[in-house]
């Protein structure tokens, strides 16, 4: 084993005669280029799962990370080139800007960020953030796309605005125009659900009713909980004016699943259960995602969930740039990474890229429930004269993003 | 429901079958289907599914070995190829290939197969006759297209999410060269002449052509139809007129076969086919281009002469793989 290694690395070493142009920056003492990327997660408080099938693991997002890392050195065994990622993950949201500043010490220029919106912003404005790039992998807000955009930030994750026009595009196309809204109480729901407004009014669709979710299931799993939830789901449904199907806004997952066989009329449930617009779902295997489902899987030892997945591109995205660029120069791959023409391939069938208005990847946006893939926003049909990509979430006219 | 046979549609049948182009002899077609864990076998002559042949899991890559008589199908999900006997139609031996191979070329001593192996980052090298791995080679991240030059001394391996195409020496199985490609590269063919040889980028949605020796893209042709968002124009299967003058391009979720101009790069034709063509196989009189398409499960046949589909065979489900026996 040891010597094919060793024969290897020479024939990488003669490959990359080849391969590199000069003035390769970052050089270790193997002689080889390096480029350091900080993980920087903030892990939710443990709390009781909705169902004991899927506990929520705690190393979500960070597994995506080490896979894209994994990938990464494989190209760069071929282009001398090594990836490095330093991980941070915390419990306290007070120790997050200690350990940013640290990774920025260390000489780290591109941080994945699995945090709040709020606290985001905290990092990207930090003075010393300045010639740092922040790759959002948690933030699904829209306002982080356009008011409250900023330069040195990158969103791999679809904001809300994208998945619910993926959602109302593929309503629209099925001419599903009636839409009953039921809406949580959380701060998150609430955003979930204005998106779920605002792609209704862009694609045609009516929103017949709109009622917030107040009902608290605390008793749901003691015997004949099932009951009382069936009934206050036949309740909250009844009376509602003809609808086509529900759309509920439960982002943390806490009673939406809860609604679909105990409405009043028989309706399907779409939104954050049911049929759910998402980047990464479990059923996807097209487009050869089944490779990187299983290699996700063999590594994890569990499924990919969709923090992963943005973890994953935001790590292949700067292994892609650092290859193109033939450069682990954080300057150069930062550069990279901004050229109109880069692309990265995502396991969606089309190139993803960023948009330059504000930062986003375009991606299409999987509708899928828990056991198949239902369809694949864009719909065919919803035309764009640059990419039909930009069909979701805010394009180039309407942004509010302008970056300082 | 069965067509009832008039006189008729004989012979409109009939006039159909005069219009193609007759092979010479009687090919046989072979496509395998990813989904249905099976080979079909059509009559080149008749266009007829002569048999359909349970394999192992997932079927994907197929090559005939050198005396033409076996076929060698990559079962990814049973990670080993098994070899079909063209007379019996039985599958008679398992060889090893490493987890999930994908594709694989013959070597022509006829004694080595090169098999890629999608997850695990390897090219593995079989000796056919002995039923033994003799090596594996590290390459880049979900290894596929495998281009075997015309005199065998290089195999040129692209690996889709690393975007490279690794020249690999066969005899000493080093990597003596790696080229950086556009997204996602698929299939690796060479120029019969071995000065050239082309890459498609499903995603990239391009073609590659590099030069041998200097091992650099020399050229880069880009697809533009009308009507058809670039996104879904994904060069997959591609495979050389016998001439060599022209290239046949499977464009994906295109549904279309490019034909383009091996000289000048510059694409003549597009010709549309069934829903995600995928790979692409000439008939040995190089008179028709046959097309596996992914989702209406059929298999177009093009007149090379004319550059025009004529017929349409429906294989299995997800046909992805096809060759011809002579």
């Amino acid at each position: 084993m040891l010597s094919r290694r060793q024969a290897f690395s020479a024939v990488a070493l003669l490959a990359w005669a080849r391969f590199a142009a000069p003035g390769a920056a970052a050089q270790t003492r193997a002689g080889g280029a390096v480029l350091r990327i900080g993980y920087l997660g903030l892990l939710p408080d443990r709390r009781m799962p909705n169902t004991f099938l899927d506990p929520p693991p705690q190393d979500e997002g960070v597994q995506g990370a080490r896979l894209g890392i994994a990938d990464n050195a494989t190209t760069g065994r071929f282009t001398g080139q090594e990836f490095v990622l330093e991980e941070r993950l915390l419990r306290d949201a007070e120790a997050v800007e200690p350990a940013f500043r640290e990774l920025l010490a260390e000489g780290i220029r591109f941080v994945l960020a699995d945090l709040p919106a709020p606290l985001l912003l905290q990092m990207a404005d930090l003075p010393e953030a300045r010639e740092v790039m922040l790759l959002n992998l948690g933030a699904p807000e829209d306002a982080l796309r356009n008011e409250s955009c900023r330069r040195n930030l990158l969103h791999l994750l679809p904001s809300r605005g994208m998945l619910a026009d993926a959602l109302a595009q593929f309503l629209a196309s099925k001419r599903w125009r009636n839409l009953m809204l039921a809406v949580g109480p959380q701060p998150g729901d609430q955003l979930y659900a204005e998106a779920i407004r605002r792609a209704a009014r862009k694609f045609g669709l009516r929103i017949v009713a709109d009622k917030p979710w107040t009902y608290n299931p605390g008793a749901r799993r003691t015997d004949t909980g099932h009951m009382s939830i069936a009934a206050e789901a036949a309740r909250f449904t009844q009376g509602a004016p003809a609808y086509d199907i529900l759309v509920v806004a439960d982002e943390a997952g806490d009673w939406g699943d809860d609604l679909a066989y105990r409405t009043s009329d028989p309706r399907p449930v779409a939104g954050t259960q049911g049929m759910v617009p998402t980047s990464w779902a479990r059923p996807h295997e097209q487009w050869g995602a089944t490779q990187l489902q299983r290699r996700f899987r063999a590594r994890a030892g569990r499924w990919m969930l969709p923090r992963d997945y943005a973890a994953w591109l935001g790590t292949r995205a700067l292994g892609e740039a650092a290859t193109r660029a033939r450069s682990t120069d954080p300057g150069a791959v930062a550069r990279q990474l901004r050229d109109p023409g880069f692309e990265i391939a995502g396991f969606k069938g089309v190139p993803l890229s960023f948009r330059d208005w504000d930062g986003q990847l375009r991606q299409p946006v999987l509708l899928a429930d828990a056991r198949s893939l239902v369809s694949v926003s864009p719909q065919p049909g919803f035309q764009h004269q640059f990419s039909e990509l930009d069909t979701l979430g805010t394009d180039r006219p309407e942004s509010r993003c302008q970056f300082r | 429901m069965p067509i009832p046979l008039t006189p008729l549609s004989c012979a409109a049948a009939l006039a159909l079958a005069l219009l193609l182009p007759q092979p010479a002899a009687a090919e046989t077609i072979l496509v395998s289907n990813e989904k249905d864990n099976s080979i079909t076998v059509i009559n080149g002559a008749s266009l007829q599914v002569m048999r359909t042949v349970p394999v192992g899991q997932r079927p994907r890559g197929i090559a005939l070995s050198r005396d033409g008589k076996q076929l060698y199908i990559c079962v990814g999900d049973d990670d080993r190829l098994d070899v079909l006997d063209l007379e019996t139609w039985r599958v008679t031996r398992h060889l090893p290939s490493g987890s999930d191979p994908e594709l694989l070329a013959v070597h022509p001593d006829g004694r080595r197969i090169f098999v890629a192996n999608e997850d695990d980052n390897l090219v593995t090298v079989v000796d056919a006759q002995q039923g033994a791995v003799i090596t594996e080679i590290p390459v880049g991240v979900e290894p596929e297209g495998m281009g075997m030059s015309p005199d065998g001394r290089l195999l040129v391996n692209t690996s889709e999410t690393t975007n490279m195409a690794h020249v690999i020496d066969t005899e000493t199985h080093d990597v003596i060269a790696n080229v950086l490609v556009g997204a996602r590269p698929r299939a690796a063919v060479w120029q019969k002449d071995g000065a050239r040889v082309w890459v498609s980028s499903e995603i990239g949605g391009t073609v590659s052509v590099i030069e041998a020796g200097r091992w650099e893209v020399t050229g880069t042709i880009e697809f533009r139809i009308p009507g058809v968002p670039r996104e879904a124009v994904q060069p997959v299967g591609m495979v050389f007129s016998t001439d060599g003058t022209r290239v046949f391009v499977a464009l994906g979720p295109a549904n279309r076969v490019a034909v383009v101009d091996a000289r000048t790069l510059q694409v003549q034709r597009y010709l549309l086919v069934g829903q995600r063509v995928w790979n692409l196989a000439l008939s040995p009189d190089g008179q028709r281009v046959y097309s596996t398409n992914g989702v209406s499960n059929d298999l177009s046949v093009i007149d090379v002469e004319q550059e025009r589909v004529v017929r349409s065979i429906p294989v299995g489900r997800l046909p992805w793989g096809v060759v011809v026996r002579p």
